[in-house]
Order: structure tokens, then C-alpha cells, then sequence
């Protein structure tokens, strides 16, 4: 969106340049190549999706490099899809939970538990549901893909939203409701704008971790059915079973590439054009680049592009939807509200109640305790790994984050490659370690455990890395004058300093582990299978073979073992980084 | 009180009668924060809502401008009752309340955006509104890169834009550096006597009384505990008044003392110097600095023991609602006394003044468990117990049956920082507990 300045002085300048307006300048026909060839890829992308399922039996994926930049168009597109789908999710679900009482109830405690349920555990329900939904069509498998693309994205996104409108400043609120502002004003004027920095952070997050679930959504065998949808994601399948070498490692080159155009031509000039909704009332020293933003903002033709289009959006914001309401309502109201919440809260416990008897029905019919002590000890034992990479990276990356965050310089260069590397879909760079456990014959157990936390390791070092770039200098300057040193130093200054950072990070590193388990406990090279046994490989094996009941409990086990670690572990640490240690 | 309230004629603007406001603090008793207060705004003059913090004079503004529904009473806006903010109200707030993400010119359109007026003749008013207001030039620049009174000159434009017939105003000036918030003041003054704002009457809420007296025609001076109207004043003092006048002078003074007046009218309606009895009364959170530093000043040249509020105040630079809870919570602990808009220490404020370090601590100790009730019960149970120590908890609790959640919270945090002082027993953050052993 761009504005016009609407101050009178620049309307005197704008008329001097108005003679040459028409003629488009050298950054409009940068800035109009690059949307008109993006426009031309979307029409293309959008299209062949809609292709018919025999297409992906007729045209199989094949490893002609001339072939992956449309497999790459394709990947991209998914997440594309995937990310709107977030986003509208997000304004419905936590805007709903923000206003309702009684949704919110519901809401957020399944939000929670959905953060904790395996991605990629699902695939199995989904592929056959959409299938079934779009029969003959490709779409039914894409609509999979993107599904679980989208259930990987889209709980932190709506926390974030959430949270920010239920924390939307009283006095903004106040005006807000003094001006009259409808609802749908306000969510625009008001709620959407604070929540947008959180919100935007959140959807970055979410686009680093759903790299990683295009990948290993695209090629996928549930029983006997298997589908390859053109990607880089099937390439990859391929190219494993191949054997290919080469083919892989175009796969991480396009991988990459991927990462840092979508970086670049989306989520930059998203975040330098959201700067200005940081709440902070003041002037901040730094403010984000991005030089597509700088480009499109000096364009002369986009401009007058724009001018529509904000005069359509201020024809919006004039729509009326619902007049707001007063705050304070009667006893006798209160009196009533309680008695149906009470209801209503009745209602969700029965109903929870029915879905876990059925639950357990469903899974003892089908299975016997012996199976589900086998979940639980192959859940154990990847518990133990997560427990032991996480302690390994931590004890890797947290001295190293600190030392690049107070070096401003050099962070300023590490700190976008961390993130680069925690979006980087680590499963792309599988192979290379099978073939290396299988040619020196090493154990499984031990050495397939390092690629969960691959990928995951990175979102550690960057968030220690923010931590100790943000660490006040005045508390840096009484360390260095009351000369702590060394361990001192650690325990007293630099630890307590970053802990509420590595805290997200090691948050964030866990679930992504455990999401990743499913992918790294069972490996393939060509004909040879690998395997470490824990839940991870269960699950993997129980989708391959379309054994549902095993799905289902192998995906129960492992949310059961998420939550209860988040909660004991990871939520008091969290709170007491919040009370003890902000530094703020 | 009757005789205080104007009786109603057709041409009030805005009528307020019998309004109540109490909310349910999930103790035994429902909180009152308005009882029974009446007001009647007409055309043409300024009116000040003057009183302590708890006073509820900001929970009456909100009621009239619609934000707030009050559990009892009727307010009318041009004899029409309010429900929803009228369209003839608009309201200035003491922190601006500007939307950041939006520019100057936005933030003034905003109103007009929302009463549904087209593009072009939003932006016509927005510019004359800003041109009004004095912020020509700053039209596109985001409220971060203006300082405070530029900030709050927006906030006036804003309301002004939507032409209404009253405008309410929060403290509009206290979130300023005294030299900003005069300039406004006066450029306000100077629209107003000049009749250029499009506005017919004024209600301002504050707690500063110069600024009362410089600006209102009336000033309703509120008591806390509930908030009620106690007194009106009608300042007849011809614009622009001079704050160095001895009238000007005499109508300060005179609101000081009716605020500290021991049967006063701004007296606390139920006895107490803080809402609540025994263990149960509300305690500000004072800190012992402030406390030491109010009894010094007043123990020192010129004052000698007995200070009057207005230049002590002044001397202080602090205002009412700051000056207020301190001297206050020093007639609670019996280090002085508040009388005639006087402050006068007693023999023991003199003592703590002149001793050291230990001797305060000692003083304080002993002030604070023979007069704060809570004080004395939670070192009294410390005692009691075997290993002389207890969970911060129960006392919350204890305190939750006749306050709310936050004022307990509140409470036991300020009994937690004196006694600490005192060293009349420790509290242990982590674990929440408070003992009788310092840690080693």
C-alpha cells in the first residue's frame, strides 16, 4: 500500500513533477518486470495444479534439471497457498477467541494441544480424505500438501493475534469506541495494525518451519497408493531412490535459492513496510531495509497504480459493520451469562468426554496394550534423544551465539544466515548422512538421531544470538568494571541475560525435533532402509503401511509426550524467565 | 449536598443525576466508586472535575462519554439519555492515545472516517482542524517523531474534527513538562476566549489545582472513598487570569485546605484516611524514600515542622495526586498530620527527620506495627509460628474476602516494602514467603 504524502507542500512538488508523471521511470520498470513475470508464474502455477491425476501418472517427476524450476514454482506455490490459508485462519479462529468467551474456551486449549500433535503423522487421514474429496483431480493431493503445510503454520500465527488483540492498549481501545468506530473499522484501524508486528514476526517463523513439511509432503506412500506431486519435495524422493547424488544436491542449490527469493521479494518489504506499526512511541535507531520496498516506494507507475487501490481501500474502511457495543453489563445479564457459560462448559466436557472414550475405544478394538507400550517405549526413547541433542546443541550454540551477538558487526552478517539456515528444510540433506552411516556401517540408533535437530538446531542459535545483541550495555559496562570474569561472568551477567531468548529457542527446537523424528528415524538410500528405533520410525512405519490404528496411536503418544514436556519443563522455565529475568 | 447541585434547566448540555458506580470486587462488599453525584454542564463555560486518584472523576468522564455504563443513576447529553458515546462528545486523553501506525493527518480523520464521511471533505476538515490547532507542517509525520505537547495538540484536533458541542478532557495536560503544558493551556484559553473552537462547553478532569483555577468558571472538588461531589466553586476571575494574583492565590489555598480539611468536605466519607478498616485498609504503595524525603523537607528551613501544602507542593515540584499519598500515608503512621491544607510533623516525624539511619529504622519499625494492622498481623503470625515463617499467599487471601484481587496484591506489596525498611520481617521473592530472618 502505498500513500501519497499528503501534506500541502509535497502537493506543490507533486504538481512540478506531474508534467513527466506518465513516463515510467528506471524503477518502475524494474519494480513492473518483477510483478508482471511473478503474476505470469502464479497464472501458470495455479493452472497446472488443477490438472487432472493422470497427469502425475503420464508426466512423472523426473530429474531433468531444465525441469526444476517449475518444481520449485510448484513448491513455492504450495506454501504460498498454505500461508493465505494461515492468515485467513488466523483473522477467523483468533479474532473469534479474542471476542467470545465461550470460544475462547474451546479455542485456545485446542490450539495448544494442536501445536503438539505431528504435522506430519496427519498426512496419512489427509491425503486420503482430499483424495476422496477431489476425485481424478491432482487437486486432492495438492490440497494434502498444502493441509499439512498450513497445520504446521498456523497455531503460533493465531496465538500471536490472539494475544495481541486481547493486549490492544485501553486507551486506543477508549478512543476507538469514543469515535464509534464499527467492527470492522476497528479491526482494521485498531486490532489488525497492533497485532500486525507479532503477527508478521510469527508468519516468518511458520514459513521457516513449513520448508521443511512441503519437502516431506510432496512425495508420500500411504499403503499402496503413492503420490509424487511435482515439487522439490518429489524430486528429492526421487533422486533417493535413484540413488542420484547429483539430483540431490540441485535439490538443496533450488532449496536455497527458494528460500532467499521468497525472503527477499516477500517477507523484507513486508517487514521494512510493517515497521511503522511497532507500537513504541519512539523513534527506533534501526529501522529494517529492504531494497525491493525502497523500490516499489519509488516507483512513479506503481504509484499511480496505488492511488486506486487506496482509494478503494479507503472506500473500505467506510463500510459499517455492527456498532459497538457498551462494556459494563447489568447484574441481572452477568447473572444470565454465567448460568449459560456454565452450560456451555458442560456441553464442551461431555462432548470431550465422548471423543475420548471413542478414542479409546477405536484404538483397543483395533489394538492391544502390547501396542501401546511398544509407542510408549519407542516414545521414551526418542524423548531421550531430543533430550540429549537439544543439551548438545545448546552446549554448541549458546557460547557461540553470545560471542557473535555482543560483536555487533559480525552478528549483523550471521544472524540473517541463522535464519536462512533454520528455514532451510534440513530432510533436503538427509541423504548425504545415510549414505555416510551406510557406508561406514555406523550404528542407527546413535547416528540417524543427529538429523532431528539438523534443521532445528539454528532457531537456538539465533534467538541467543537477538539475546545478546539486546543485552543493555550498561549491565556489559559494570561486568567489565567490577572485572567478572569468566565463569563469573557466564552465570552472573551473560546467562540470566539471554535465558528468556534461548528459552523460545530451545522451545521452538524441541517441537521442531520431535516433528522432525518422523522423517529421521527411518531413512532410505536407492533399496537401503535404515532405521532407529523410537516413536518417530513407529509412526513413519505405520503410514507407510496404512495401518491406521497404529497412526492414530503412534500420533496420540507423541502429542501426549510434547504437551507434558512443554508443561513441565518448558512453560515453568518460561514463566520464570518472565518474572525473574527480563531485563525491560 | 442538595444545594451544591445546580437544578436542571432546558439549555444543560449535558445532565448528570444520582449516578452510581460500584464494582464487584469478589469481597463482601460490592466497591463504590461513584455515589449518588449530580453535575449539570451548560453552554459556554469550562467546568473542572478536581480530587485525589480514587476519587472516581475519571470513571463520571468515561460514564458520560459512553464508555462506561454506570450501575446507577441517568445521564442525558442535550436531555437524550447516553448510551454509546453521543455524537456531539468527543474526548482528549491524558496519554494521547494516538494510533502510531497512523500519520498526523490520519489520526485526525480518524473520527470522520469512522461517521462514515467521504475522502475529500474529511481531509478539508482534518487540514482546518490542524491548522486550528497549530500543527501545520507535521501532517504526515507519525506521533513517535513528535514530542508530547505535539502529540497531545493532535489529540485536540482529533476531537475537535467531529465538531462537537462538548469536549471532555482527562488530565489532558499531566503527562506534560510543566513549560508545554502552559503553552497549551494558554493556546487553549486563547481559542476558546477567542470562539474559534467549534465546541460550546468544556469538562476537564484533573488533579492539578492551579490548573483548575486558571481554567475552569467551575470547579466541582470530588471526595474519595466513594467518590462524591463535595464542594463547587465558582472562580469568577476575569480571562486571563494571573496565577501571581492574590485572588488566584486565595481560591488555591482555599481548595488545598477544603482538600485536607480535617471534617472536610474532601474528607474520606467513611472515617479512614485509605478505604477499608483494620487489617483490611487499602495501602498505597509509598516508597520509605519519599516518605524520608517529605518529613526532611518539612523538618527543614523554612518550614520548621509545619508546611503549607500549596508551596510545599510547589518546591517539590509534585502534584496533588503525588503529594497526597505520601503525606497521607505519614498521618497513617502517625509521623505527622494533614489539617488546613497544613502539614505538621509530630514528635515523632521530628525524631525519624533528625535521626540516623538506625534510629529511622527503629522509629519506623515501631510506627509501623503499633499503626498499620496489617503490619502488626503478619509479624504477629511470623511470631506465632515454629519456624517463623509463612506463605505471602495467605495474607492475599486473607485481604481478597474485602478487596479485590489487584488491591490485595497491591497492599501486601506496599506492608512488604515498609516492613522491609523497617526490617520488621523479610520477604522472600521466589518463594513467596514471608520470615523473620534477614538472609546471611
Amino acid at each position: 500500500m502505498v500513500f501519497l504524502p499528503p501534506n500541502r507542500a509535497s502537493l506543490s512538488e507533486a504538481t512540478r513533477l506531474a508534467r513527466n508523471r506518465i513516463v515510467p521511470n528506471i524503477h518502475d520498470i524494474v519494480a513492473l518486470s518483477i510483478m508482471a513475470a511473478l503474476l505470469v508464474l502464479l497464472a501458470h502455477g495455479a493452472a497446472a495444479m488443477r490438472g487432472s491425476a493422470e497427469l502425475l501418472v503420464s508426466q512423472p517427476v523426473t530429474l531433468d534439471p531444465a525441469n526444476l524450476p517449475e518444481y520449485a514454482l510448484r513448491t513455492t506455490l504450495r506454501m504460498f497457498a498454505a500461508i493465505i490459508a494461515s492468515l485467513v485462519f488466523t483473522f477467523i479462529v483468533a479474532t473469534l477467541a479474542a471476542k467470545s468467551r465461550r470460544a475462547e474456551k474451546v479455542i485456545i486449549p485446542a490450539l495448544d494441544i494442536l501445536q503438539s500433535v505431528p504435522v506430519l503423522g496427519f498426512l496419512t487421514f489427509t491425503v486420503t480424505f482430499f483424495m476422496g474429496l477431489f476425485p481424478g483431480s491432482q487437486m486432492g493431493a495438492e490440497c494434502a500438501a498444502i493441509f499439512a503445510i498450513f497445520t504446521s503454520q498456523a497455531w503460533n500465527m493465531t496465538f500471536s493475534f490472539y494475544q495481541s488483540l486481547r493486549t490492544v492498549p485501553h486507551d486506543l481501545d477508549e478512543v476507538s469506541r469514543g469515535f464509534g468506530l464499527s467492527a470492522w473499522q476497528r479491526f482494521w484501524r485498531l486490532e489488525a495494525p497492533f497485532a500486525a508486528p507479532g503477527l508478521i514476526w510469527n508468519t516468518m517463523m511458520s514459513m521457516s518451519g513449513g520448508w521443511f513439511f512441503v519437502v516431506a509432503s510432496e512425495a508420500i506412500t500411504v499403503g499402496h497408493t503413492t503420490v509424487e506431486l511435482p515439487g522439490i519435495g518429489s524430486w528429492l524422493a526421487l533422486a533417493i531412490d535413484k540413488k542420484d547424488f547429483v539430483a540431490v544436491g540441485w535439490a538443496v542449490l533450488a532449496m536455497g535459492v527458494l528460500i532467499l527469493i521468497y525472503d527477499r521479494l516477500l517477507f523484507r518489504p513486508i517487514v521494512a513496510w510493517a515497521d511503522k506499526f511497532r507500537s513504541e512511541q519512539t523513534a527506533s535507531q534501526e529501522k529494517p531495509r529492504s531494497w525491493v520496498y525502497d523500490l516499489l516506494r519509488r516507483t512513479r507507475l506503481v504509484k499511480t497504480i496505488g492511488v486506486p487501490l487506496a482509494w478503494g481501500w479507503q472506500r473500505l474502511m467506510l463500510v459499517r459493520l455492527g456498532r459497538p457495543q457498551l462494556k459494563v453489563q447489568t447484574a441481572e445479564q452477568q447473572n444470565l451469562s454465567r448460568l449459560s457459560d456454565r452450560l456451555w462448559l458442560a456441553f464442551i466436557a461431555i462432548l470431550a468426554g465422548a471423543g475420548a472414550i471413542f478414542t479409546a475405544h477405536y484404538i483397543h478394538s483395533e489394538l492391544g496394550w502390547s501396542d501401546v507400550a511398544q509407542a510408549f517405549g519407542g516414545g521414551l526413547a526418542t524423548l531421550l534423544r531430543v533430550i540429549v541433542l537439544i543439551a548438545i546443541a545448546s552446549v554448541i550454540w549458546v557460547p557461540i551465539g553470545v560471542w557473535i551477538g555482543l560483536r555487533p558487526k559480525v552478528a549483523e552478517r550471521v544472524q540473517p544466515l541463522a535464519q536462512f539456515l533454520a528455514a532451510f528444510p534440513a530432510n533436503v540433506l538427509f541423504p548425504f548422512a545415510v549414505l555416510a552411516i551406510v557406508a561406514t556401517g555406523a550404528s542407527p540408533n546413535i547416528w540417524l538421531s543427529p538429523l532431528m535437530i539438523l534443521g532445528t538446531q539454528w532457531y537456538i542459535l539465533f534467538n541467543v544470538i537477538a539475546g545478546a545483541s539486546a543485552f543493555p550495555s550498561d549491565l556489559k559496562e559494570v561486568a567489565s568494571v567490577f572485572k567478572l570474569r569468566s565463569w563469573s561472568w557466564w552465570r552472573n551477567v551473560m546467562l540470566p541475560g539471554i535465558f528468556p531468548y534461548y528459552v523460545t529457542g530451545a522451545l521452538t527446537a524441541t517441537g521442531g525435533s520431535w516433528n522432525a523424528s518422523i522423517v529421521a528415524e527411518l531413512a532410505s538410500w536407492g533399496n537401503t532402509r535404515i532405521e532407529a528405533y523410537g516413536l518417530g520410525s513407529y509412526i513413519a512405519k505405520a503410514t507407510e503401511a496404512g495401518d491406521f490404528p497404529r497412526v492414530v496411536l503412534g500420533i496420540a503418544v507423541m502429542s501426549l509426550f510434547v504437551t507434558l514436556f512443554n508443561r513441565l519443563l518448558w512453560r515453568p522455565l518460561y514463566v520464570f524467565a518472565e518474572r525473574r529475568l527480563r531485563l525491560d | 449536598m442538595n444545594n451544591l447541585a445546580i437544578t436542571t434547566n432546558e439549555t444543560a448540555l449535558i445532565d448528570v443525576k444520582g449516578v452510581c458506580q460500584t464494582y464487584d470486587n469478589g469481597g463482601a462488599e460490592r466497591l463504590v466508586v461513584l455515589d449518588d453525584v449530580a453535575l449539570t454542564l451548560r453552554p459556554s463555560e469550562i467546568v473542572g472535575l478536581l480530587g485525589r486518584s480514587g476519587s472516581g472523576k475519571s470513571t463520571l468522564l468515561r460514564s458520560i462519554a459512553g464508555l462506561i455504563k454506570p450501575t446507577g443513576g441517568t445521564i442525558t447529553f442535550e436531555g437524550v439519555p447516553v448510551t454509546g458515546t453521543p455524537d456531539g462528545v468527543a474526548m482528549v486523553f491524558q496519554s494521547f492515545a494516538l494510533f502510531p501506525w497512523l500519520t498526523v493527518l490520519q489520526n485526525v480523520e480518524l473520527g470522520l472516517e469512522a461517521r462514515g464521511i467521504a475522502p475529500t471533505e474529511r481531509r478539508k476538515r482534518a487540514l482546518e482542524a490542524i491548522d486550528l490547532i497549530g500543527l501545520d507542517g507535521f501532517e504526515s509525520a507519525y506521533p513517535k517523531e513528535l514530542s508530547g505537547g505535539m502529540r497531545q495538540r493532535v489529540g485536540l484536533a482529533r476531537a475537535l474534527v467531529v465538531h462537537p458541542k462538548v469536549l471532555l478532557m482527562d488530565e489532558p495536560f499531566s503527562a506534560l513538562d510543566v513549560l508545554t503544558a502552559e503553552t497549551l493551556r494558554t493556546d487553549l484559553l486563547d481559542l476558546w476566549s477567542e470562539g474559534r473552537m467549534p465546541i460550546k462547553s468544556i469538562l476537564m478532569v484533573t488533579h492539578n489545582i492551579e490548573e483548575a483555577v486558571l481554567m475552569c468558571d467551575r470547579v466541582l472538588i470530588f471526595s474519595s472513598n466513594p467518590g462524591r461531589v463535595a464542594a463547587e466553586i465558582r472562580i469568577d476571575l476575569p480571562q486571563p487570569r494571573d496565577r501571581l494574583d492574590p485572588a488566584f492565590r486565595a481560591l488555591v489555598d482555599d481548595i488545598y485546605a477544603r482538600m485536607t480539611a480535617r471534617k472536610g468536605v474532601a474528607e474520606p466519607a467513611r472515617g479512614g484516611i485509605f478505604p477499608g478498616t483494620g487489617i483490611a485498609m487499602m495501602l498505597p504503595r509509598v516508597s520509605t524514600n519519599l516518605l524520608a524525603g517529605l518529613m526532611e523537607a518539612v523538618a527543614a528551613e523554612p518550614y520548621r515542622g509545619q508546611a503549607d501544602l500549596p508551596p510545599l507542593a510547589a518546591s517539590l515540584q509534585l502534584e496533588i495526586d503525588d503529594l497526597f499519598p505520601i503525606a497521607e500515608t505519614l498521618q497513617l503512621l502517625h509521623f505527622a498530620e494533614l489539617a488546613e491544607g497544613d502539614i505538621r510533623l509530630k514528635p515523632a516525624g521530628k525524631r525519624f527527620a533528625e535521626g540516623d539511619v538506625d534510629e529511622r529504622k527503629r522509629l519506623f519499625a515501631m510506627q509501623l506495627a503499633t499503626h498499620v494492622p496489617l503490619a502488626a498481623h503478619i509479624r504477629r503470625v511470623l511470631d506465632e509460628r515454629a519456624g517463623h515463617v509463612a506463605p505471602a499467599r495467605r495474607f492475599r487471601d486473607e485481604l481478597e474476602d474485602h478487596m479485590s484481587e489487584e488491591n490485595a496484591e497491591q497492599t501486601v506489596r506496599a506492608v512488604t516494602s515498609w516492613a522491609r525498611y523497617a526490617e520488621l520481617f523479610a520477604y522472600d521473592e521466589a518463594a513467596d514467603i514471608f520470615t523473620l530472618e534477614n538472609p546471611a
